[in-house]
């Protein structure tokens, strides 16, 4: 039995970079100008698990994501990784989403999308938004949902057992299909895209669907985008947490001797 | 009455510290907009647990005390909270941020419409434009600063808390409240997610949180030649070892040493940070250490705004010298 799956990415700003991206304290937005992209990492061992389920089984991977045109090159990259096709959800209208609106516009792409029997997220995007989209995505589809999983076994294109990470352990979870599973990046390690990987991207099918055909299945675009976020950023201030710090200097093993008094009257030892 | 609810975590019938944190932060809050603390407690044979959150502040409890929530259930857990909730249409709602939370509390915002702000590391309430907002603080991106995040229109304002950040309060034995118990109405069939059971593994285990002593190494250990330093350091001093993101990403650490917005909290007596720049998300997760040491080779590295005493230099030179000092104290190790 074939086993369809949509997988859920998105593009975030690199990591590495973070130091340099600024927030515009007026609107509130994030000022990420010149600062490189990549896939969210965890997302990328979700298409990982994906291909690895498909390969097992047979069926389709299609990759979804929510973002700005830009955003395509990550969908390039995972149908390079081995993805049968792709869907990009762009939309002046869904600028600004907070997690409960880019839940909601992704929960119609997958409609849009229509056929599956697994959908797959990262567990968590390293851009500041943590892990809220998988759960709030499968109410808006009204599905069973499993976060924090570290190992997926399908039993068929019905059953699926996870292993759901919680702290000193883990639970096993039994999930009827369809449903939503975000997953910790330790699932698995990805696959790099293939020279023949990226040739045969660029002759695969990408949709681009923006709010009209969102609204085609009777979605509200006021529930969309900063108009429809129920969060806001009110203020970006400096952070107040400072110590007054007392450097030590002279060469190394002075310093040590001195860190190990002072840390002595500190009643730190 | 405006009402501020906290989701009372249970695991195996033992309340989670971070709910107890939650509810001396609820019992601050709800003094300034003058209203009262509710607790939610879901389980099995979780009675006992509903005293214990009065003796810490809840005036009400709702306890759902029902067979099929003996574990967390990602379908029932969300379905009964909203349901609650729907019913006393609280102000504020605050949920610890463990594993378990950070799948029950977005399923229920999504269930009544309403936001969530993650990992906030300060709650407090402003009025503005003549309506009490709860501000919800979170680390902002890369450099110093913090993001004050509100849910003007929509109830009610949700927000999780990573366990450590805030401070327990004391039980108090003589605290009235009333414990209303609520039918789970709610079936087997229902669940179409099903925890069927739970594994204690201890790769997953050991509470960093509980360390007196911590030495936490960043990405500069990268350049120098590895954990291996810290590791000895961590060992002359009787301490645990700790990283930023870049050192669990690198593979140095395990997830859950990870200190951090997204990773731990600690506030151990001691605190010591290697090789690590001291961006906000990391030093959130231990701002609260009693004496806090940095030692990094740039003079500029922001974890010098953050430390009691700081070194400036190689820690190729500094770590072995401070190993060779701390093993003359303690020469067992
Ligand atoms: C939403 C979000 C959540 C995040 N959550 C976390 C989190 O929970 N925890 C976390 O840690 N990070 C987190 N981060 C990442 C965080 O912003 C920083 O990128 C990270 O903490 C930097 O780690 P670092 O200090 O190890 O690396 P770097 O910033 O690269 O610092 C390395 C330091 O080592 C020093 N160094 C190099 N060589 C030597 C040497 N020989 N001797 C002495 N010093 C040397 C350098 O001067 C530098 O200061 C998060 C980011 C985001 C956006
Ligand atoms: N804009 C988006 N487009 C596609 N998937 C997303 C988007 N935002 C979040 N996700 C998915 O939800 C997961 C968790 O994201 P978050 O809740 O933002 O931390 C990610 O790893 C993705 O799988």
């Amino acid at each position: 039995m074939p086993i369809d799956i949509i997988v859920c990415i998105k593009q975030v700003p690199d990591p590495e970079y973070f130091d340099k991206i600024t927030l515009d304290s007026a609107t509130g937005t994030i000022r990420r100008t010149g600062i490189p992209v990549i896939t969210n990492p965890a997302d990328r061992h979700a298409v990982e698990e994906a291909l690895r389920i498909r390969e097992e089984f047979g069926g389709s991977v299609t990759v979804l994501t929510m973002g700005p045109p830009q955003a395509r090159k990550s969908i390039d990259e995972a149908l390079a990784m081995g993805a049968d096709r792709g869907a990009l959800l762009c939309d002046q209208v869904f600028a600004g989403a907070d997690t409960l609106s880019t839940a909601y516009i992704l929960s119609g792409g997958i409609n849009l999308i229509g056929r599956y029997d697994l959908i797959l997220c990262g567990n968590e995007t390293v851009d500041g938004s943590t892990g809220q989209v998988p759960a709030q995505l499968s109410e808006f589809l009204g599905l069973p949902h499993t976060t924090h999983a570290r190992r997926i076994d399908m039993i068929d294109d019905r059953r699926a057992v996870i292993e759901r990470v919680v702290e000193n352990g883990y639970l096993r979870v039994e999930m009827e299909l369809p449903a939503v599973v975000a997953v910790l990046k330790r699932i698995n390690t990805y696959r790099l895209p293939t020279v023949m990987g990226i040739m045969e991207a660029s002759q695969k099918e990408v949709l681009e669907l923006g709010c009209s055909a969102c609204e085609s299945l009777g979605m509200n675009s006021c529930d969309m985008g900063l108009e429809g976020s129920p969060t806001r950023v009110a203020e970006v201030f400096e952070s107040p947490q400072r110590r007054r710090v007392e450097m030590l200097t002279g060469e190394p093993q002075e310093i040590a001797k001195q860190l190990v008094r002072r840390l002595h009257q500190l009643d730190a030892l | 009455m405006k009402e501020i609810v906290v989701w009372a975590e249970q695991k195996e019938n033992r309340l989670q510290p971070v709910s107890l944190e939650l509810l001396e932060k609820a019992r601050e809050l709800s003094d300034q907009i003058n209203g009262s603390v509710v607790a939610v407690l879901m389980g099995h044979q979780c009675r006992p647990q509903a005293d214990e959150l009065i003796h810490y502040g809840a005036s009400r409890v709702f306890c759902v005390d029902d067979p099929c929530l003996s574990f967390y259930q990602s379908d029932l857990y969300p379905k009964i909270l909203a349901r609650i909730l729907s019913d006393i249409s609280p102000e504020i709602v605050l949920i610890g941020g463990t594993t378990i939370g950070m799948d029950l509390a977005p399923r229920v915002a999504a269930k009544l419409r309403t936001g969530l702000t993650a990992h906030c590391v300060n709650l407090n309430i402003e009025t503005i434009d003549g309506k009490d907002q709860l501000i919800q603080v979170v680390p902002g991106w890369g450099g110093n600063m913090l993001v004050k995040i509100i849910c003007p229109e929509r109830r009610p304002q949700m927000a999780t808390v990573r366990p450590g950040v805030m401070e327990m309060g004391k039980p108090d034995k003589n605290r009235r409240g009333v414990v209303i118990p609520v039918a789970a109405g709610v079936s087997e069939k229902d669940i179409k997610s099903k925890t069927i059971e739970f594994i204690r593994d201890s790769s997953e285990d050991i509470s960093i949180e509980e360390a007196d002593i911590i030495v936490s190494g960043g990405f500069g250990l990268d350049s120098a030649g590895g954990f291996a330093l810290i590791e000895e350091l961590a060992r002359a001093i009787r301490g645990e070892v700790a990283g930023t993101r870049p050192a669990f990403d690198q593979g140095y650490i395990p997830e859950f040493r990870m200190i951090g917005q997204s990773g731990r909290t600690v506030k151990p007596r001691l605190f010591i940070s290697v090789g690590a720049s001291g961006a906000i998300h990391y030093t959130t997760g231990f701002s609260k250490s009693k004496v806090i040491v940095g030692i990094d080779k740039n003079p500029k590295a922001p974890i010098f705004d953050m430390a009691d005493l700081g070194i400036v230099g190689d820690l190729r030179k500094i770590i072995p010298c401070l190993i060779e000092e701390f093993k003359k104290e303690d020469p067992q190790k």
